[in-house]
């Protein structure tokens, strides 16, 4: 198994408040990691600090065992994609426009980049009729499903999903996920992937990476987490998890 | 300021003089903007047409005595067979003399007080001859007196004056309860208003500052009881207003000449002469009272050859254009208020938009660009102009004008421009990082569209700032619809400020439809849905 992303001793502190802790992390190649955590433990800025949306105090990032740097980043976020709970999508801009964004801006063939854009379409189960539409003119669920198009347009090594589903409603979101999870495996997509949804972890889970208050807890599968705690937070986290889910 | 009020491009503009000012006493503040306002009178004709054919220019101050003086040298210079041409109301007196130096014009109409205090900066007892002689060393000459002293006087209802009996200023210290209406200038002057009060120990209290054309209305209506006017005055006829003698010799004379450049040609400047001792008093009053009831100042002209010399030549086209159409007139000024304020908001916009991108990130820079843009917001427009007068490159010019109205567009097109980009959501500007486009493109083709419905409300704003303001290009000589709103305003004349105040009203109503209609254009789409 081969790292794509690397993660070595990387913190991030704003004023007072630390954001991240000296943090490793590894993201294996064709795999999916979970990051999960209660609100404000830190997973966000981990995947932030990977795209370079902030910039990490100390520690190294690796992508492709090549040091991600300011000089390099902008190439390197051509080959990652980035998903948020909003969708991020423009407002000004059609969907089909949205999605093509990237590649025009790059300058791909338009025949190119069309016949790729209905490859998209079809993975993500989005309505070609659609693409003329304007974002508010789509529902929510429609909108992730075209910002997804949008992250994996230029077949990215890396796809980061920051709670991409945190905002649908739950028939939406469980069909999404059900897409999501099919469309990972046919790609054999390496994805980090964050959420608070411990189900949702379990469901798309190679890997989970426990958080809390600005660290890593614990990696591993749920088994570890269920069976080998390694800290109370773990169970207490777990057991909150399926007491909500079993009311 | 009276001035201010007085300085449009109008033709009929009341008989006034407006810059025998010897001010020395006040503090540099205090009297460095009214100089500023001073020089705002000035026709666009001066500074754009200054290729002429004429053998001689005569040049003008702007107000009717000084047109109609202008004309009646144009005219006898015509008569005399030389070419002339009469520039008329180019602005005050230091802009005319240094016009007059500068050769841009060949004479033009003068008063010997002012020629002492504000040309030669010299008490204003100097004699006839010693002016002179000071002029010629600077190469201009100067006629004999053409007759007539129109100098400053307290002027009061001729039937009030009756009633209580007051003839002379002197009168005035029975009466503290008189009520006075002064122009600003007059109360300024070091001939004016305060030395004057303290000569005749006058006890009023009750003085307000008052445009000098808008006194004559409350002079007439009660509302005030005495003012400052001058003595060749045409309204004092018109409105039946009297005179108070100034038995104390206070006011120092101010004989009209004309001064003209030595190198005139000869011929010239003898038929300049031919005009000296001509003018009384009375025939002044008239023929000024001839050009405001006409409101046609050549028609006071006029009036000099018919009634002084006779005729030379019958039945001859009247040399004197009586004026455009209302329409053709319309569209000249709405044409140039369009060319001002269109001019202006496009430096505003070039400019504006690259500013409000810079403040929109913040930082110190951010701050003292806002912080700029806001301070120029509060100057009032006419302390604007008044600052830009004296500096190079504007003086008074169109220049000027589009500057002040350039700056004046500036803040809603950069504030808006800088929140617009602001307001654009952290999802979204992350999203366009993440995307991998630089900063450049981020900039092209994402937030700049998605802030364009902001930008454009600024831009419109300003448009219609700008259509606004630029009425007040008038006063100096720019232009626009503001010339009928000004001179209306000098001649209290409703009809004359409505011919510009409606087709300006009408014109910013046009502005906002039309942005209205590129906000359909330029906004995209996916943000007005």
């Amino acid at each position: 198994m081969s790292a794509l992303v690397k993660l070595e001793d990387v913190s991030k502190r704003y004023d007072d408040a630390i954001a991240l802790y000296p943090t490793s992390l590894s993201v294996e190649s064709g795999k999916t990691t979970m990051l999960i955590g209660p609100s404000g433990c830190g997973k966000s800025t981990l995947l932030r600090l990977i795209i370079r949306l902030i910039e990490p105090d100390s520690g190294s990032i690796e992508l492709n065992s090549k040091p991600v740097t300011p000089d390099n980043i902008n190439a390197l976020r051509r080959r990652i994609g980035y998903v948020i709970q909003e969708g991020g999508l423009f407002p000004h801009l059609t969907a089909r426009a949205n999605v093509l964004l990237m590649a025009r801006h790059i300058g791909e063939s338009e025949e190119e980049t069309h016949n790729r854009l209905l490859e998209l379409c079809e993975l993500t189960r989005f309505s070609q009729n659609l693409l003329p539409r304007y974002p508010v003119e789509l529902s929510g669920g429609q909108r992730q499903r075209v910002s997804l198009m949008r992250a994996l347009m230029l077949s990215p090594e890396l796809l980061l999903l920051d709670e991409p589903l945190g905002a649908l409603d739950p028939l939406v979101r469980v069909s999404l996920q059900k897409d999501l999870k099919e469309i990972f495996t046919s790609l054999g997509q390496t994805v980090l992937f964050v959420t608070h949804d411990l189900a949702e972890a379990i469901y798309f889970a190679d890997q989970i990476v426990l958080m809390n208050e600005s660290r890593i807890i614990q990696k591993g599968t749920i088994t570890d987490l269920r069976e080998r705690p390694a800290d109370p937070f773990v169970s207490e986290f777990i057991n909150a998890q399926r007491g909500i889910a079993s009311v | 300021m009276n001035r201010i009020s007085k300085a449009g491009k109008e033709r009929f503009a009341r008989g006034n003089q407006e810059t025998r000012k010897p001010k020395q006493f006040r503090s540099f503040l205090v009297s460095w903007i009214p100089d500023c306002l001073l020089t705002f009178s000035c026709v666009p004709v001066f500074l754009i047409h200054t290729v002429s054919a004429a053998d001689v220019l005569i040049g003008s101050k702007k107000f009717t005595e000084s047109y109609v003086l202008g004309e009646i040298a144009k005219r006898t210079l015509s008569d005399a067979g030389i070419p002339a041409e009469h520039r008329q109301g180019i602005g005050g007196t230091i802009i005319l003399w240094e016009a007059l130096r500068g050769g841009q014009i060949d004479a033009y109409p003068e008063y010997a007080g002012t020629i002492a205090t504000e040309i030669l900066k010299s008490d204003s007892n100097l004699s006839l001859d010693e002016i002179r002689y000071s002029l010629e060393k600077l190469g201009v000459g100067m006629t004999a007196p053409l007759g007539f002293n129109n100098t400053y006087a307290l002027v009061m209802r001729r039937s009030e004056g009756q009633r209580l009996g007051i003839r002379t200023i002197s009168d005035l210290q029975r009466y503290p309860e008189l009520k006075f209406g002064l122009t600003h200038e007059f109360l300024e002057r070091q001939d004016g208003w305060q030395p004057l009060r303290q000569r005749y120990a006058l006890p009023q209290q009750n003085i307000i500052g008052i445009d000098h054309a808008l006194g004559y209305s409350a002079l007439a209506n009660g509302s005030i009881d005495v003012k400052d006017a001058y003595s060749t005055d045409a309204k004092i006829e018109e409105n039946d207003l009297v005179v108070l003698e100034d038995d104390l010799h206070f006011f120092p004379k101010y004989q009209a000449v004309f001064l003209f450049r030595s190198s005139t040609r000869a011929d010239a400047i003898a038929a300049l002469r031919r005009l000296e001792g001509t003018l009384d008093e009375t025939r002044m009053i008239r023929l000024n009272a001839e050009a405001e009831r006409t409101k046609n100042y050549a028609k006071g002209a006029n009036l000099y050859f018919d009634v002084g010399a006779a005729p030379r030549t019958s039945g001859h086209s009247a040399p004197f254009p009586l004026g455009d159409s209302f329409p053709r007139k319309l569209v000249r000024w709405t044409l140039r208020h369009l060319q001002l304020a269109g001019f202006s908001l496009l430096l505003s916009i070039i400019v504006g938009i690259p500013l409000g991108i810079v403040a929109s990130r913040g930082g110190a820079f951010g701050h003292v660009i806002l912080g700029f843009a806001g301070v120029v917001q509060t100057i009032p427009s006419l302390a604007l102009l008044a600052l830009l007068v004296p500096l190079p490159f504007f003086g008074i010019s169109v220049r000027t004008a589009i500057a002040a109205l350039f700056l004046y567009g500036l803040l809603p097109i950069v504030r808006n421009t800088a929140t617009g980009l602001q307001d654009i959501p952290r999802s979204l500007r992350e999203s366009a990082v993440a995307l991998g486009l630089s900063p450049i493109a981020r900039l092209w083709k994402i937030y700049l569209p998605i802030a364009s419905r902001s930008i454009l409300s600024g831009i419109k704003t300003s448009a219609v700032i700008n259509i606004g303001t630029a009425t007040l290009a008038a006063l100096i000589g720019a232009g626009g619809l503001g010339e009928p709103i000004i001179s209306g305003l000098n001649l209290n004349d409703d009809v004359t400020i409505l011919e510009g105040a409606i087709p300006a009203a009408v014109l910013a109503l046009l502005v906002q439809w039309c942005f209205d209609f590129l906000d359909r254009v330029l906004i995209p789409k996916g943000l007005r849905l």
